[in-house]
């Protein structure tokens, strides 16, 4: 854990295409990061581990709790919805109250993007697993969807843990890695991430510089 | 207005001229060779205009030493340096893929009638 992580929190809200200085089309996904609010900074000596505490996005002052209300009236900071602990040890670095704007990520190639992605509710073993079902023709009756066999008779005589079966299907929390940045709007918050991320228009994402940087044939990072 | 027409509208180009299916067109391309960039042009049919907003592209078919070519740009493509309309088409629907099928006097396009002015 000697890696320096910036991190900012960010709405997605949606893809569109722009044009390179090559004339190529790139698809972009477009994210409305921060500005975020540094609430709280863990350090070594006092909580075990070095991180900072990022706060994000707009919430009604009602429906805060007093407890919360607590937690960010020592940052001197107005209450956000979102709150998440970015480990990286230069948090001694940021003081409670800062902002974190997408000004940080000036620069930045390569990031990793993280959100939950699209409910699919409950799903087959077809569209869950990939999974090529059984056949259309050859005497399949009403089954061309299933998984076919799930295992032996007798011998084991029972279902091995972990069998892929059909179920629920998205909403999970999921990194996309190794994300390419097209540009950085600090005027309106805006990062352009080339390609897609998880979630849906409007869903909460955690953006952070790439855990695994471009390893060259032999090379060091970066 | 959706979400990202604000930012869209930064690639937006504004000096397309208005075309539909079955005009011919002269398109200037930009093609950079090495170090150098020229403009050639593309002349042919427009047979299909396809999507809307910034990601909306047109495709126009020409027949080139007896084989058909086409070229689909996108329409705010900056590849594009201008957009010359030759000739309006008369036709009577959006996509004219059964163009490809025909040849010779059957592939032509009437041209269309300029309407009296009232």
């Amino acid at each position: 854990m000697d890696r320096q992580v910036n991190g900012i929190l960010g709405k997605k809200l949606g893809m569109t295409q722009v044009w390179d200085e090559n004339n190529r089309v790139v698809p972009v996904t477009v994210v409305q990061a921060g500005p975020c609010v540094v609430t709280q900074v863990r350090t070594t000596e006092v909580d075990g581990y070095s991180a900072v505490q990022l706060a994000f996005g707009a919430i009604d002052p009602r429906k805060v709790t007093q407890p919360l209300r607590g937690h960010y009236a020592k940052s001197e900071s107005a209450p956000r919805r979102h709150v998440v602990e970015l480990r990286t040890p230069d948090a001694g670095e940021y003081t409670p109250g800062d902002e974190v704007t997408v000004g940080k990520f000036d620069g930045v190639k390569l990031i990793d993007v993280t959100g939950t992605t699209k409910g699919k509710g409950y799903a087959g073993v077809m569209k869950r697993h990939g999974f090529h079902g059984l056949r259309a023709s050859h005497g399949v009756q009403r089954k061309h969807r299933s998984p076919g066999s799930i295992g032996g008779c007798a011998t084991p005589g029972r279902v091995f843990k972990g069998m892929r079966m059909a179920g629920r299907m998205g909403g999970v929390r999921q990194t996309v890695q190794n994300l390419t940045i097209h540009a950085v709007d600090t005027e309106n918050n805006l990062i352009l991430i080339k390609g897609a991320i998880p979630g849906p228009k409007g869903g909460l994402v955690l953006v952070r510089t790439a855990v695994k940087t471009a390893l060259g044939k032999g090379g060091a990072a970066k | 207005m959706n979400t990202l027409d604000l930012l869209d509208a930064a690639s937006v180009r504004s000096d397309i001229p208005s075309f539909r299916a079955g005009d011919t067109l002269k398109v200037h391309v930009r093609v950079v060779e090495g170090n150098r960039s020229r403009i050639q042009i593309f002349q042919g049919v427009v047979i299909a205009r396809q999507g809307s907003g910034l990601r909306e592209t047109f495709t126009v078919r020409k027949v080139s030493f007896g084989v058909g070519v086409e070229r689909t740009f996108p329409l705010n493509s900056p590849v594009i340096d201008r957009i010359e309309v030759a000739t309006r088409g008369d036709v009577r629907r959006a996509k004219l893929y059964y163009l490809r099928e025909l040849r010779g006097k059957k592939a032509k396009i009437k041209e269309l009638r300029e309407r009296p002015a009232n």
